[in-house]
């Protein structure tokens, strides 16, 4: 039994606090239901989480890592679309 | 009274124990990296219940005359002989294949479902505490090895070939889950014992589900009469405590 067969699967688990699932990790798996049982024993044994997501890593569609200077760079200038040129009023607190 | 519940909860510690390091054995060597994690969470889940079963044993066993010198839970786990184990002869045979491995865990797990479901309902609050909890656990072990059961025998040729053989094995151990004595009978009266005779369709049922989908045959019943829960044993029991053993026996009372 060799597991260079098995797709590869993109883990994501939501953690007791909630929020949104976060990507933990990737493993191998013959279909999607062995792909969660394998979650479930790789990255949810420390009680990491309540909610297991699995994605088939071919179905992950990434940026091109080559086309960084044109999709970030150009961000990185603009400080001012961060909310940082507020004055926040007297009242608010835990800002 | 207490001699029987001591006796009672020894067995169902036992065969956790002795399952729990069989699948240890597998630690670093599972089949695939994902495999072998999770066999040998269950393991730990094997050996976490005998735990909470030997403290529980050990507590009645202040007033017995019963193994005099063995007082701790440790000592239960670690320092018997073989024929104080009273543990099924099904969870001691060897991990053999993949296929054996989980065949094995799959006859075992399909009983330990309905057994702990039942033992919740035990007039012993101990016993049926420990159930309670360790029924979760059960499910998860049970969905594990008959999904496994059903994709080895729905697999390939080989996989089926090769989970045939280990039901072949190990089906004429699958009547020893059922087996009860006077122990049994004193306990079911006073409501504290499961009667194994109510879980057999149950079992069964199980079984043919899971053997339908997986496309393989369920053997004709076979009655053998083992004797594991009384501490006879197959010659694997011998080499599986040579190993569990060896540090209690080398390093006595040793803690790291």
């Amino acid at each position: 039994m060799s597991s260079s067969n098995w797709p590869l699967w993109e883990v994501f688990i939501r953690s007791k606090q909630g929020l949104n699932h976060k990507h933990v990790g990737s493993l191998r798996a013959a279909d999607a239901e062995m792909a969660v049982d394998n979650a479930r024993d790789v990255y949810t044994r420390r009680s990491e989480g309540v909610s297991i997501w699995v994605v088939e890593s071919s179905n992950v569609f990434a940026s091109d890592p080559a086309d960084s200077d044109a999709f970030f760079e150009p961000a990185q200038s603009k400080v001012y679309r961060h909310p940082t040129f507020y004055d926040v009023p007297d009242g608010i607190s835990h800002m | 009274m207490k001699n029987n519940i001591f006796t009672y909860t020894l067995r169902i510690a036992d065969d956790s124990l002795i399952l729990g390091q069989r699948l240890a054995e597998l630690c670093g060597h599972g089949p695939i990296l994902e495999e072998d994690i999770a066999l040998t969470n269950i393991s730990l889940d094997f050996i976490g219940q005998a735990t909470s079963l030997f403290e529980y044993a050990a507590t009645l066993k202040a007033d017995l005359e019963v193994l005099p010198k063995l007082n701790s839970a440790d000592d239960l786990a670690f320092l018997r002989f073989d024929r104080q184990y009273v543990n099924l002869l099904l969870v001691e045979q060897p991990n053999g294949d993949f296929a054996q491995t989980i065949a094995r865990s799959f006859f075992f797990d399909a009983f330990r479902i309905e057994f702990y479901a039942a033992l919740m309902n035990s007039k012993d609050e101990q016993l049926a505490a420990i159930a309670e909890k360790s029924l979760k656990e059960t499910k998860y072990h049970y969905k594990h090895s008959a999904e496994w059961m059903i994709r080895m025998g729905d697999g390939t040729e080989e996989s089926n070939m090769r989970v045939n053989k280990a039901i072949t094995a190990l089906w004429k151990y699958t009547d020893e889950l059922f087996f009860m004595d006077d122990v049994d009978s004193a306990l079911i009266a006073e409501g504290i014992a499961v009667d194994l005779n109510t879980l057999k369709d149950a079992w069964s049922n199980r079984v043919q589900t899971v053997f339908a989908e997986a496309t393989l045959t369920v053997p004709e019943p076979k009655s053998v009469h083992f004797k594991g829960r009384n501490g006879m044993h197959t010659e694997h029991l011998g080499y599986i405590l040579a190993e569990m053993q060896y540090m209690q026996r080398a390093y006595p009372g040793m803690k790291w």
